[in-house]
């Protein structure tokens, strides 16, 4: 749609024009290196030999190239991705806050990063300070008892508090059959009660958008082991009703698992353990501002209540008396281990750098902010988009597109339109009691200019809906592609290169 | 607070325009009861000077000057400098999962990129964007194999580290998947052949080995297949060693590869994050777990790149899904990706060529010395060793770490008749005076130590 003669501003974004760059195999020349070993300093073996029937006679396909090319080429392709360092990124649930340059720092010092996990512990003595520091500021921000940090991810944290909730039913004699899930519960939650043997029975969200006591009341039963809820829940909402939904549970013995996806909008303000929750995952990639960096990696470390710290995986972290600390992997009642060695441990020196950069007050006020920031964008959006639930949102807001779909523009139009202004969508069609989502979370990062731009963005584009809907239904027409052919890609999958011809290997 | 962008005054003016008199109107909704009235007992607002000073101190307490021959799935390589200049471009470091591809095509090239090179190394057809280690991936494995042929037992290799061994046990045993364990000859490490071929029944969904094994010894790959496809079953291989792949023939038998890319530009970090990979063949890539990238194009027949089959995953399926994987590596995936770029095709030969001559030379020099010998010589190895000492490795341990060098690891913690067995790696940045150095220590008798 742009006329190359005028620049064509949407918002305040222009358009940014980058290189194209085809794919490493594809200017990859023979002969060209981006390497040199040092010289062998032992004698060099004849590898074909030594190895006989097990040597490799063809290389591998890889690229060739020099050390320019490479660094040119990622340069090139990170130019072609949306960032938070570029803008707001205001996915619902994900949680996409600033990620301080100082943890990436901290976790690149000699001494950590380049810890074998089988030194002996006397080694390891500064790590292990490291993780039982966190440990602890972990346990005091969740109000809960114990904790592990083996899990790599929230789903994994998810998995690895679902076997708590069995082990500790299984010790009572019964593992029990099924785990109640709300219908408004990320995708994770029924998988990973599934990994666990369980079925999952859905639990019809009320008027609210919340707990409905009397479906609870009525699902709840001796086979019951646990209710996984996410609180604050996925449209934003505090379960008010919090106590009395552990309180059924517990009457029936059955557990309250808490996702903690959401816990940006606690820290400091709240602790599940004080409001009666079992066990619950942490996401630090999500809440204690570690990289999410294109998809990970996260860490999910999973906090319980006393009583399920005996089950906590293999090994958990001691300390003698004379303050040594070591591994214990004695732990006769454990449901085993869900990750070799101790979990992602780069990720707990940048969470724990966050919390010390944050100190109380600051965790405290990072809450406060994040649910300023969204109850602000609520306050500017609710004339221009439906708001289905109107209980006071905490650090995200879900609108639908109930009027714009009226005109015939839906929450993914919206979205890609938003990319034109200059922002990254928010979360799309999610959670799905809301029928056409638009679930937005701007996190604490958020200055007022920026909220104030992204709330002209989103109110120009309703604009459009009415004037101009063929607009919007067309965007994104700012970016490098343009709306990608996922049907193709689903249906005849090309998932790698291939040369036309394959080179003969050497 | 420095991360927070806004002044005193912008809070109370967003409050007023809200309507809230005060911030803690917005906290009403969580009851009296429920909410904190102190402040949390973590440490005090730090300088970044002071965390940064904070972290240093922990790592010199780790002590840092060792020359270490740890091994055992988690591998000390050269990282080239460009890995970190490059995955901290905050275009890669703080973007989410590409959902959005016209604005994540970066990372959605090089995932593609990655799944390519996988998939030449493994000798598979198809790889997946990663999963969160070794472990998980094997495990995540061996469920695949139960989806694609509906049975319901696995068979699994006593020579696969022994971690994995154990998450793969938390992972299956509430799904009704009993595993049989196949031991090893005592002469080779590897596998016993004539054991597994008594496991594998038509029962079997999948038989996991690893190679190079935990002991450093590489599989017979090709008459492991012939057994385990005459019975029906899938053949997983596990890697845990990725750089092996440079010189070590890939496991083209295998019906799906699992493996952990640690080796390729990945910090040790005391055990995480790594990089785990599922491969495998292509009919069946519908049964895999964790993302795709493919190729597409898009309205103007520009090629581009999108995260694909989502079908097979939690936020289409839910409690139907193939994994219950959502977050994953992505970003080590990169420097994988990068690492790979930067060795190429004849610099991962090189690179592994090395490690070869590393480790046979200290192989050679170590169990030179009296009362050590190696064991499982009857098969090839990569890059790890099994020594047998005479002296308890306790003693000999401790005097090597008086000396600054961290021995091999005792396999007796994990296999009981391995009494005085211990695991060595030389990787290439072992120096010849690092294993002259070592070879010196064990053969002093304690009483001079």
């Amino acid at each position: 749609m742009t006329n190359s003669s005028v620049p064509v501003t949407t918002g305040n974004v222009r358009p940014h024009p980058t290189q194209n760059e085809a794919l490493l195999f594809e200017i990859s020349t023979p002969g060209k290196h981006a390497y040199k070993l040092p010289p062998l300093d032992v004698p060099a073996v004849d590898a074909a030999s030594l190895l006989g029937a097990t040597h490799r006679s063809q290389s591998a396909q890889l690229p060739e190239l020099s050390e320019i090319e490479i660094v040119r080429h990622f340069t090139r392709l990170s130019t072609w991705n949306y960032a938070i360092d570029l803008g707001m990124y205001p996915l619902g649930s994900c949680t996409m806050k600033y990620n301080p340059r100082v943890n990436e720092l901290v976790a690149r010092i000699e001494g950590l990063a380049e810890a074998h996990p089988y030194r002996p512990d006397s080694l390891a003595q500064g790590i292990l300070e490291v993780i039982d520091l966190l440990q602890r500021c972990l346990i005091e921000i969740t109000g809960m008892d114990a904790i592990t940090l083996q899990p790599a991810a929230g789903a994994h944290g998810e998995f690895t508090g679902i076997l708590l909730v069995r082990a500790w039913h299984e010790s009572q004699g019964n593992p029990r059959k099924k785990i109640l899930i709300p219908d408004s519960a990320h995708g994770t939650n029924p998988a990973s009660a599934a990994i666990c043997g369980y079925t999952v029975e859905t639990l019809k969200s009320n008027a609210e958008g919340g707990i409905d006591l009397d479906a609870l009341t009525r699902q709840v039963d001796e086979d019951t082991a646990a209710l996984m809820l996410t609180n604050p829940s996925t449209i934003g909402v505090f379960e008010s009703q919090i106590a009395k939904i552990a309180e059924i549970l517990h009457a029936k013995g059955a557990l309250l698992y808490m996702d903690g996806a959401n816990m940006n909008a606690l820290v400091g303000k709240a602790r599940p353990g004080d409001f009666g929750v079992d066990v619950m995952h942490l996401n630090l990639h999500k809440t204690f501002s570690t990289p999410h960096g294109g998809g990970g990696p996260g860490s999910g470390p999973v906090a319980c209540k006393a009583f399920l710290e005996p089950f906590l995986p293999t090994p958990v972290l001691v300390q003698d008396q004379d303050g040594a600390k070591h591994w214990n992997y004695n732990r006769p009642q454990s449901v085993g281990r869900v990750r070799a060695f101790y979990g992602n441990v780069g990720m707990f020196i940048r969470a724990l750098a966050y919390i010390l950069a944050n100190g109380p007050d600051g965790l405290r006020q990072t809450t406060e902010d994040a649910v300023l920031n969204a109850n602000y964008i609520r306050k500017k959006l609710e004339d221009v988009y439906d708001l289905p639930y109107k209980t006071a949102s905490m650090h995200e807001v879900v609108f639908s597109d109930k009027r714009q779909a009226a005109l015939g523009v839906k929450t993914g139009e919206i979205a890609k339109r938003l990319i034109d202004y200059g922002f990254h969508p928010y979360t799309v069609s999610f959670p799905m009691i809301v029928h056409g989502a638009l679930m937005i979370e701007p996190t604490e990062s958020e200055s007022l200019e920026e909220l104030d731009q992204f709330i002209a963005a989103m109110r120009a584009i309703a604009k459009e809906v009415e004037e101009t809907p063929e607009l919007v239904k067309a965007a994104p027409h700012s970016t490098r592609v343009s709306k990608l052919d996922e049907v193709t890609a689903a249906r005849k999958p090309i998932l790698r290169w291939a040369p036309a011809v394959r080179p003969n290997a050497r | 607070m420095r991360y927070l962008p806004k002044s005193p005054a912008e809070r109370e003016k967003m409050l007023a325009e809200i309507g809230a008199a005060s911030i803690d109107d917005l906290f009403a909704v969580i009851p009296a009861e429920d909410r904190m009235n102190r402040d949390l007992d973590v440490p005090r607002a730090h300088a970044e000077s002071e965390i940064i000073d904070y972290f240093r101190a922990a790592g010199r307490k780790n002590a840092t000057n060792y020359a270490s021959f740890l091994g055992a799935g988690c591998y000390r390589h050269y990282r080239p400098v460009i890995i970190d200049s490059l995955i901290q471009r905050g275009e890669f470091l703080t973007s989410y999962t590409p959902y959005q591809a016209e604005i994540t095509q970066g990372t959605l090239q090089a995932i593609f990129e990655f799944q390519t090179m996988i998939a030449e190394l493994t000798g598979m057809d198809v790889a997946n964007a990663s999963m969160y280690d070794g472990s998980t991936g094997a495990a995540e494995a061996v469920m695949m194999a139960v989806r694609v042929t509906g049975r319901h037992k696995a068979v699994v290799a006593a020579t696969v580290h022994p971690e994995y061994r154990e998450v793969l046990v938390t992972y299956t045993k509430h799904q009704g998947l009993p595993e049989t364990l196949v031991s090893y000859d005592r002469e080779t490490g590897r596998i016993d052949l004539s054991s597994l071929e008594a496991a594998v029944t038509e029962e079997t969904a999948a038989v996991l080995v690893q190679s190079p094994n935990f002991f450093g010894v590489i599989e017979d790959i090709p008459a492991i297949a012939e057994i385990v496809h005459a019975k029906g079953a899938l053949l997983i291989v596990s890697i845990a060693e990725a750089v092996s792949l440079g010189v070590v023939r890939p496991p083209v038998e295998a019906d799906i590869v699992s493996m952990e890319a640690q080796s390729f530009g990945v910090a040790l970090s005391y055990g995480g994050p790594f990089c785990g990979v599922i491969a495998a063949k292509e009919k069946y890539v519908r049964q895999m777990p964790g993302r795709l990238v493919g190729q597409t194009v898009d309205g103007n027949g520009n090629r581009g790149f999108v995260l694909t089959l989502s079908t097979r995953e939690q936020h289409i399926r839910r409690e139907k899904a193939t994994s219950n994987i959502c977050t994953n590596q992505a970003l080590v995936a990169l420097m994988a990706t990068i690492f790979l770029s930067v060795y190429g095709k004849e610099g991962i030969r090189e690179l592994a060529e090395h490690n070869l001559a590393k480790a046979n030379y200290a192989a050679q020099t170590l169990s030179a010395q009296p009362g050590a010998k190696l064991r499982f010589t009857g098969a090839p190895s990569f890059h790890e060793f099994v020594l047998q000492t005479e002296e308890a490795p306790a003693q000999w341990t401790q005097r090597l770490l008086d000396n600054k060098i961290v021995g091999g690891i005792d396999l007796s913690r994990w296999y009981p008749e391995l009494q005085n067995c211990t695991l060595w790696c030389a990787t290439e940045v072992i120096t010849r005076k690092n294993i002259d150095a070592a070879a010196d220590v064990l053969a002093a008798t304690p009483a001079e130590a």
